[in-house]
């Protein structure tokens, strides 16, 4: 059905991941230069914006968008296809961080850890934290939702406090403790078969300890994306959005409501486990006040910016998000130096940044300073809970919504509708 | 800090007395929380989660008016009276906060998703919270309180601060005056709108000024609850950003009540914070067993156990479900 991309003549195709050619293509460029991104190759070092992505610093602010992609794929699934709102997916991300550490951490006198490879807790802390969402579950069914979502709400803080009563688990409140190191051993061997924490050498590249991880999770996310994707297309996801549109309508249609809710909070627990495994493991050390209701909101924010109920809305809200407050930061960082010194633009900064007291800028060239100009520390939280308000209000759909609006501008040039 | 020698001696009575006193004060300061709840979730069905931050931020407006721009001290004479004056205007700058974010945000958002809108106050608690921290961590704001924080009464060995009798007794004005409110004209739209939204509209009632006037109302409470928590034996003494944590505690209260009954934001304030204060107090042994600071999780807990058994609060109205 060549010049009809529209025209489906199956339901194969029709439900097919990528049933055009255009995205077959784009996705295959897209994942090549993601996976080559970290290394020096001639084009991609050419790239606007992926070329500077692969440099040492921007590698980990990568490798903590894409780990908090698989994170968004699991609320994306709860809350955006099965439609249960979920406030407590800092929650089920701690869970499986704190399984990983106990299968996979080291253990010392008044600290517990079994010290086991990792494709032993990596699983392990998925599984822990689907468990986990099957005994929430029931309380979906007799919960609903906004009462659901301040259910879940108290789930963040009983979490928080259960780090305070688990110290040998947690580490210790506002301390925590060492999470099991990156790194692929068969058994308990001295020598790990793949060290992600060292440079080293692969085929014909040399390869930095971030670029492995990076690469490691990336792997990871691909293989989570197509489980999610073909998620949503079967019985299952068609399951969830019923019970999401109308859940007694659901019900009433022979869909077992608490069975499907079940597995909603299963498979998002089973994805934030992994994720904050990931996440913990990749930080290394990290307090348990991480797993605040901060970090949840910043997952309902991932999943309404990047459009609620889509696959590569919750991809795209989770770069979005984590990399945006990077850039600002920089760019604040960059304005702030270019109005101290005395260039040609140096005035038009000095409008925005308050590099001496009293001087009318809005936000302080300092990364942390008390009072009026606000320190660049505050301007990520800010810019999250702007990019909240802004884009419920004027595009609930999300950046999906906008690329569909923009790919269906130029599908219908030139008529408008 | 006389009564801190006496706390350690005084008998089962005693302590059980000063205790209550505690959980009455500190449960009448989430009831006014829960109260705002309430109000906003009658007229526009969501639940506000800024309520917390935009308490920051009337106590922060508050501190300023007391301290650094001296407003009322200026022209009124008389500790009390200046403070007193201080808390309303501070309550007043809350309630323009208030009705902005409904005029320019919430309004936009009528016949969205409840949970879009939802969301967005959670946004605004950030954008808020973010600001008011800033503004209120480094340097410590007081209140300028006109009693002094360590003074109170004595009945037997039992030690009352007057904080708490304070705290009671601006919890009961604002209970009595939000439900002479539901008696007026503007009031009973109010109840009508919490009842249906177009039949009220039908009516001739303007949806619009309803919804100003309740988000005005919370914020304003909020406000005044933030300003009481932080007298000191309840809070730190001065502004701190515990007080979007106080909202966030005062969730459970007004979930056990129900999101919209107003009796139901005071016993459940009452029932949260004795639960709070009572668990605090007399399992205290068991701290090594139950963790620092788990009387701050009871409220979630009894939440929890009382959704499972009445899944709209003890006096909700279940919401009926359509195919």
């Amino acid at each position: 059905m060549r010049g009809r991309p529209n025209l489906y003549v199956s339901y194969e195709t029709e439900s097919s991941i990528l049933p055009t050619w255009t995205q077959r293509v784009s996705i295959v460029v897209l994942l090549t230069v993601a996976a080559l991104l970290p290394f020096s190759l001639p084009v991609i070092d050419h790239l606007p914006i992926i070329r500077f992505l692969g440099d040492p610093d921007w590698i980990r602010v990568l490798t903590n968008a894409v780990i908090f992609a698989i994170a968004a794929l699991g609320i994306n699934l709860l809350s955006g296809v099965a439609g249960q709102v979920s406030l407590g997916h800092a929650f089920f991300m701690g869970v499986g961080a704190y399984a990983a550490v106990l299968l996979g951490g080291a253990s010392s006198t008044n600290l517990w850890g079994f010290g086991l490879p990792m494709w032993i807790w990596l699983p392990g802390a998925g599984v822990t934290a689907a468990l986990v969402g099957v005994l929430i579950s029931p309380t979906a069914v007799k919960v609903r939702g906004l009462y659901l979502g301040i259910v879940t709400v108290g789930l963040v803080y009983i979490g928080v406090h259960l780090s305070r009563v688990l110290p040998e688990i947690s580490g210790g409140a506002e301390v925590g403790r060492q999470f099991p190191s990156l790194e692929w051993r068969w058994w308990k061997e001295d020598q790990p078969f793949i060290d992600f924490d060292t440079d080293g050498h692969w085929l014909w590249f040399d390869i930095s300890k971030n670029a492995k991880t990076y690469l490691f999770c990336l792997a990871i996310l691909v293989v989570m994306t197509i489980v999610a994707k073909n998620i949503v297309r079967t019985r299952t996801g068609r399951a969830f959005q019923s019970i999401r549109d109308r859940d007694v309508a659901a019900e009433v249609m022979g869909v077992p409501e608490a069975r499907y809710k079940m597995i909603a909070f299963a498979t998002s627990g089973f994805y934030a486990g992994i994720a904050g495994a990931l996440f913990a493991c990749f930080v290394g050390r990290l307090p348990p006040e991480t797993w605040d209701l901060i970090l949840s909101v910043e997952f309902i924010a991932i999943i309404l910016i990047g459009g609620a109920g889509t696959t590569s809305g919750a991809l795209l809200g989770a770069f979005f998000v984590v990399l945006l407050p990077k850039f600002v930061e920089n760019a604040a960082h960059w304005m702030g130096g270019q109005a101290k010194g005395d260039g040609p633009t140096s005035g038009l900064w000095d409008i925005v940044i308050s590099t001496a007291p009293g001087d009318g800028g809005i936000i302080s060239s300092q990364q942390l300073a008390p009072g009026y100009p606000l320190p660049i520390s505050a301007i990520p939280p800010i810019l999250y809970g702007v990019l909240i308000v802004g884009f419920l209000l004027f595009e609930p759909l999300g950046l999906f919504g906008v690329w569909v609006k923009i790919r269906n501008y130029w599908k219908r040039w030139p008529f408008s509708y | 800090m006389t009564g801190i020698v006496p706390v350690l001696a005084i008998s089962f009575g005693e302590k059980f007395l000063q205790t209550s006193a505690k959980a009455l004060a500190l449960g009448s300061i989430y009831a006014l929380v829960a109260l705002g709840f309430v109000l906003v979730f009658k007229s526009t069905q969501t639940v506000n989660f800024a309520q917390g931050a935009i308490g920051v931020a009337g106590a922060w407006f508050t501190s300023m008016l007391l301290i650094d721009w001296q407003i009322p001290g200026r022209w009124f004479g008389g500790v009390w009276l200046t403070w007193i004056i201080g808390i309303a205007l501070g309550a007043a700058m809350a309630a323009v906060l208030g009705l902005v974010i409904e005029r320019t945000i919430i309004r936009r958002m009528i016949g969205e998703p409840l949970f879009s809108v939802a969301v967005i106050t959670l946004g605004l608690e950030v954008i808020i919270r973010t600001v008011a921290t800033d503004a209120v961590t480094i340097n410590s704001r007081g209140l300028k309180f006109p009693w002094g924080l360590s003074e109170g009464w004595r009945i037997g060995d039992a030690f009352i601060p007057r904080g708490y009798v304070i705290a009671i007794v601006t919890a009961a004005l604002g209970f009595v005056a939000i439900l002479l409110f539901f008696r007026t004209r503007l009031g009973l739209a109010m109840r009508a709108v919490a009842y249906d939204q177009e039949a009220a509209m039908a009516q001739g009632i303007s949806v619009g000024k309803v919804f100003a006037v309740a988000w005005a109302t919370s914020a304003a409470l909020a406000s005044i609850a933030g300003v009481m928590w932080s007298a000191a034996p309840l809070g730190p003494g001065a502004v701190s950003i515990g007080i979007t944590g106080l909202a966030f505690r005062a969730l459970p209260a007004v979930i056990l009540g129900g999101l919209d009954s107003v009796n139901g934001a005071l016993v459940g304030g009452l029932v949260i914070g004795g639960a709070e204060v009572y668990s605090g107090e007399y399992l205290s042994a068991y701290t090594s067993t139950l963790g620092v600071g788990f009387q701050l999780v009871v409220p979630y807990i009894v939440m929890l156990i009382v959704l499972l058994v009445r899944p709209y609060g003890l006096w909700g109205t279940p919401e009926i479900r359509r195919v």
